[in-house]
């Protein structure tokens, strides 16, 4: 059965990308994220003198290993700044306000954080400001809640920074950033058209123009032609276990018992095997050959399992293409 | 480097058209007609082509290992000779150009994508810094660009208007674009994030881009005029924002001096700048004066597809040669925040007459 249809009205869906990175630190990161939890501002030295705040592990010149550590000033100038009257999600302030590029007094280079001024016209470069620290500190650059204006602390003093061990007690030695990005999933004309279908119980497989190779589920080309796959070819329901796997330990969120059989099924009608789980049969008995059908999902929406059919076995040779 | 040896040239080139969102198509329903048509223009075939490597990033769109999902429309199955950077795509030229020079190959497939249009895509940029000390604070793309145009006006090196005046003639030159994306007369807007207005930043959109790449004799016979990469380099500055001095790129001017662009004078530059001041910063970098057409496209201001819009700038540039408008131009691609890694090619028609 061939049929053309024209693109269905696009599906989104809500996808939210979530990870917490554990990361570990070096022991210049360590220090100075230590040092911001006990309210103490560490640089490094580098080869050609100047102290870099925030500091880094290498020299960004030459790439000699820094370990020669310094203490500087909480107080310093705004190289440059930009306002932001919008503030987005897990930035420091929810006020509007300014990001500042600041260099620290007794520091050659400059760290980046937010600046809390009243508006764009309490904000210049070149001016003063110190820093505010986070109430509670964990060591991490959140431990500056941000920069704050300080005209009364007067210009840089010209003393040098004081050398510092960088040993802390208790020091922090790793970092956990948890990041969250909320997309919007479409999935394109073909994987549409098949879960529009698969909503009617109705499996939806695309044919290659070029080498005539039915695709289930499709993704809209085929990869060994680099064609799209143009006309749609209704396969199954019923297929040919090709081969399987039995799964024997429990996945986290999947209310499913084990041991459990996960197989790959090639739909009658289709150019290549699906994946699917195996019900209504003891694990041990599912094998090669067995032919299945789809058993739907309480919504109807998609094939929840696949069960025997109660048909003889397939003949080896019917499927070994398809393995 | 300068290229040693062998002659390789961009022979093809194809874009999408540019579009906010294209919620109807998948990635490689996006990506495969861009591929046919850079495979149409040379005549080749799928089974042609000896290398073929990609760009893209699976952050955007929010799903892992896309590229190996688009690989399907290039026919990679029996395997291909293939390859991917997770990033620009004109990296993956720059990878494909080096397969060339090698004589492992005689002809490539360049081709990347970007789909921005799923995700916040200002936030999503965040997560490519610096894990401790910058990304924890999420300060997005156009906040770091704003931050480089401060310190540009403070530097006395451009202002507002100068700035609005690029995104003008950026605009107004796209319009003879139809690939771009945003085109024509456009008020400057509010500011997203000061000094940067809308009209500073370059629309968020999606698409894709192809070129083919052919060495010696082949690329002759491929393509009546095809332009030659004499040189091409790529250098990244210090990883620390605080460290740089914003309103100058050392990197490009290294990548542009080992590409041998200082060597004769160009006619085009195509500028990958998706802000308006990072033009200010390239332009100066490299020494541009004004007989040089920048952007005639309209740039990335016009249409800035992530992980496109460098290779967009390779493409527009080796176009510019095929049609004759163009003898000798300079192409650059940037990645990361304002304009962190840099990468410059320098192109040529053969002498005509
Ligand atoms: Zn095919």
């Amino acid at each position: 059965m061939t049929a053309v249809t024209p693109p269905p009205e696009t599906l989104r869906a809500p996808l939210v990308v979530e990870f917490p990175f554990t990361r570990s630190l070096g022991p210049v990161q360590s220090a100075f994220l230590t040092g911001l939890r006990e309210r103490t501002v560490l640089g490094v030295r580098a080869e050609g003198g100047r102290v870099l705040v925030p500091p880094v592990e290498y020299d960004p010149e030459t790439a000699a290993e820094l370990r020669e550590l310094v203490e500087v000033a909480p107080t310093g100038t705004v190289t440059t700044w930009a306002w932001n009257p919008a503030p987005r999600p897990g930035q420091p302030l929810d006020a509007p306000f300014a990001w500042v590029l600041v260099r620290l007094d007794g520091a050659d280079t400059a760290l980046l954080h937010a600046l809390d001024a009243p508006g764009p016209d309490a904000v210049r470069t070149g001016m003063r400001v110190r820093i505010r620290w986070a109430a509670e500190r964990t060591g991490a650059i959140t431990d500056i809640a941000c920069f704050e204006p300080y005209e009364a602390g007067g210009a840089p003093g010209t003393r040098e920074p004081a050398p510092h061990s960088g040993v802390f007690d208790d020091p922090v030695t790793g970092i956990v950033a948890p990041a969250r990005l909320d997309y919007t999933y479409s999935p394109g004309r073909a994987q549409t058209r098949y879960l529009r279908a698969l909503s009617e119980r109705r499996v939806l497989g695309e044919r290659c123009p070029s080498c005539d190779k039915v695709y289930v589920p499709p993704r809209g080309a085929c990869p060994t032609c680099g064609v799209a796959t143009a006309d749609q070819v209704e396969v199954g329901p019923r297929g040919t276990v090709t081969t399987f796997c039995i799964v024997n330990i429990k996945a986290r969120n999947l209310d499913i018992e084990v041991p459990y059989v996960y197989a790959h099924i090639a739909l009658d009608g289709a150019g290549l095997a699906l994946h699917g789980r195996i019900g209504g049969i003891p694990y041990d008995q599912v094998r090669m050959g067995l032919r299945v059908e789809p058993v739907w999902s309480e919504d109807g929406r998609y094939p929840d399992h696949y069960r025997p059919t109660g048909e003889p076995d397939a003949d080896y040779d019917t499927y070994k293409e398809l393995l | 480097m300068s290229a040693p040896g062998r002659d390789v040239a961009i022979v093809a080139f194809a874009q999408s058209g540019h579009r906010r969102r294209t919620d109807d198509l998948s990635e490689v329903e996006m990506v495969m007609p861009v591929l046919h048509e850079v495979l149409r223009q040379t005549g080749l075939k799928t089974s042609d082509i000896d290398f073929t490597c990609s760009g893209s990033s699976d952050y955007l769109a929010g799903r892992a290992f896309s590229f190996t999902m688009t690989l399907d429309g290039v026919g990679a199955w029996p395997p291909i000779s293939e390859s991917h950077v997770e990033t620009d795509g004109a990296w993956a030229l720059y990878e494909a150009w080096v397969k060339l020079l090698t004589g492992e190959a005689d002809t490539a497939l360049v081709y990347s994508y970007g789909k921005s249009s799923p995700g916040p895509v200002r936030d999503v940029l965040t997560r490519q810094l610096d894990p401790y000390y910058l990304a924890p604070l999420w300060p997005d793309s156009v906040a770091l660009a704003a931050l480089q145009a401060q310190a540009l006006i403070d530097a006395g090196a451009t202002d507002e208007a100068a700035l609005a005046a690029i995104a003008a003639r950026s605009r107004a030159d796209a319009a003879a674009n139809p690939y771009a994306q945003v085109t024509g007369a456009r008020p400057q807007g509010d500011h997203v994030v000061a000094p940067l207005r809308t009209g500073d930043c370059p629309p968020i959109g999606d698409g894709a881009a192809a070129v083919i790449l052919a060495a010696g004799d082949r690329a002759r016979d491929l393509c009546a005029r095809p332009a030659w990469v004499r040189g091409m380099d790529h250098r990244v500055e210090a990883h620390s924002l605080g460290v740089r001095d914003l309103t100058d790129s050392p990197s490009t001017r290294l990548a542009a001096e080992r590409a041998g662009f200082f060597e004769r004078p160009v006619d085009t530059a195509e500028l990958h700048a998706p802000f308006t001041s990072q033009e200010v910063v390239l332009t100066k970098a490299l020494g541009l004066g004004d007989d040089v057409r920048i952007n005639p496209s309209g740039g990335a201001l016009a249409a800035n597809p992530l992980m496109a819009a460098g290779l967009i700038r390779l493409g527009e540039a080796a176009a510019g040669i095929h049609r004759g408008d163009s003898d000798r131009a300079l192409a650059h691609a940037t990645s990361g925040p304002c304009l962190q890694q840099n990468l410059v090619a320098v192109l040529e028609g053969d002498p005509r007459g």
